[in-house]
């Protein structure tokens, strides 16, 4: 059906679009995101866009999933497969070319000042992150609590997170 | 950071150990990238994993992919770039449909509301101890943590669009690597 195939189209063109403006990351372009999906061709209510997002992040792996959810939204197993390529495979190309050029021109000076100076970006952008979960996480002080015990355990423990990730899930249980 | 990272992975190795960051990442799949890659298999120093991590946050796209792809090829070309990052999406995208499914079923009882809520709030603690852990460890000269505070300031205060602080701090970072790199090294380091 001709209409089905309109629908894949634009999800792959979409979210093909939206990922090569995705510097910064997945969770940069949601917005967009937001516009393409309930905006532009309203295939959902805002109400389900967030609830699918929220679904996104209680799951294990890459936030940016949540295009997969849309897509299998959308227009089913196909939708969902057309949508998370779309998002995923134009940038691994040019990730994968970037990644060539590097390896070619490894301990190139200038290549080293880029390389460096973009560290203190990613861990500052990284923190950010976590405060802004922290902020839309915090329901009251139980949740407040939870954030900073989990962040302290994760700073200065090996342990694996996935202690405090469980001790969140029985205290959000118990008190929340 | 002491130079006692392990040997390149197998082709094996990658795939499984991406596959199992997708499957357990909960709450942030680049904090449980670095945990595995960087303490747990030891295959980057701290340094050169937030270098490759820098790299994939300006490049377009999934950071958690770009890394992924980049670590993938570093060390196995074309299918080492193809096989981490159908590990990192594979597992992951198979839960998602299961909890999609459970989640329209049973998603508005108020106890897996209260769960995923608490959840949340301790992935918020671990993603923000995470970067603290990484400062810590990369000990950053002051120019450098300079522009981490003005990302962190842009990002999580002035709520700017993340390509404009990427691309706008990516020239004070580069300054900030070279006048750093001038410096006399400092005894002890």
């Amino acid at each position: 059906m001709s209409g089905d195939e309109d629908v894949l189209w634009q999800l792959a063109w979409g979210f093909m679009a939206i990922s090569l403006i995705a510097v910064g990351g997945g969770i940069a372009v949601v917005p967009e995101m937001h516009r393409l999906v309930v905006e532009v061709h309203g295939w959902m209510s805002d109400a389900r866009f967030a609830q699918l997002f929220a679904l996104a992040q209680a799951a294990p792996g890459p936030n940016v999933l949540v295009v997969g959810l849309i897509g299998w939204q959308v227009a089913g197993l196909v939708g969902m497969l057309v949508a998370t390529a779309a998002m995923t495979v134009p940038a691994s190309v040019l990730a994968f070319g970037f990644s060539r050029l590097r390896t070619r021109l490894r301990g190139n000076a200038k290549l080293r000042l880029v390389e460096r100076g973009l560290v203190p970006i990613a861990v500052g952008l990284i923190l950010a992150a976590g405060i802004l979960l922290g902020i839309t996480a915090a329901t009251g002080w139980v949740a407040v609590a939870l954030t900073i015990g989990s962040t302290l355990f994760v700073w200065r423990s090996d342990r694996s997170p996935l202690w405090v990730l469980g001790a969140g899930a029985v205290a959000g249980a118990l008190f929340l | 950071m002491p130079p006692d990272t392990a040997p390149r992975p197998s082709l094996t190795k990658l795939f499984v150990t991406y596959l199992r960051i997708g499957l357990i990442g909960f709450g942030g799949v680049n904090a449980w990238a670095r945990r595995v890659i960087v303490e747990e298999e030891r295959w980057l120093s701290e340094q050169d994993y937030a270098e490759v991590l820098g790299l994939a946050q300006a490049l377009p796209g999934p950071n958690a992919l770009n890394v992924a792809i980049q670590l993938g090829e570093r060390w196995h070309g074309a299918r080492g770039a193809l096989l981490a990052s159908l590990g990192l999406f594979g597992g992951p995208m198979a839960v998602l449909v299961l909890m999609a499914w459970a989640h329209d079923r049973w998603g508005e009882l108020p106890l897996v509301k209260a769960v995923l809520a608490g959840t949340a709030a301790a992935a918020a603690g671990m993603v923000i101890g995470t970067a603290l852990k990484m400062a810590q460890n990369l000990r950053p000269a002051p120019p450098i943590l300079a522009v981490g505070l003005a990302a962190l300031v842009g990002a999580a205060l002035l709520r700017l669009p993340l390509p404009v602080i990427v691309l706008g701090l990516a020239p004070f970072g580069i300054a900030a690597a070279w006048w750093t790199g001038r410096q006399p090294a400092k005894p002890g380091r």
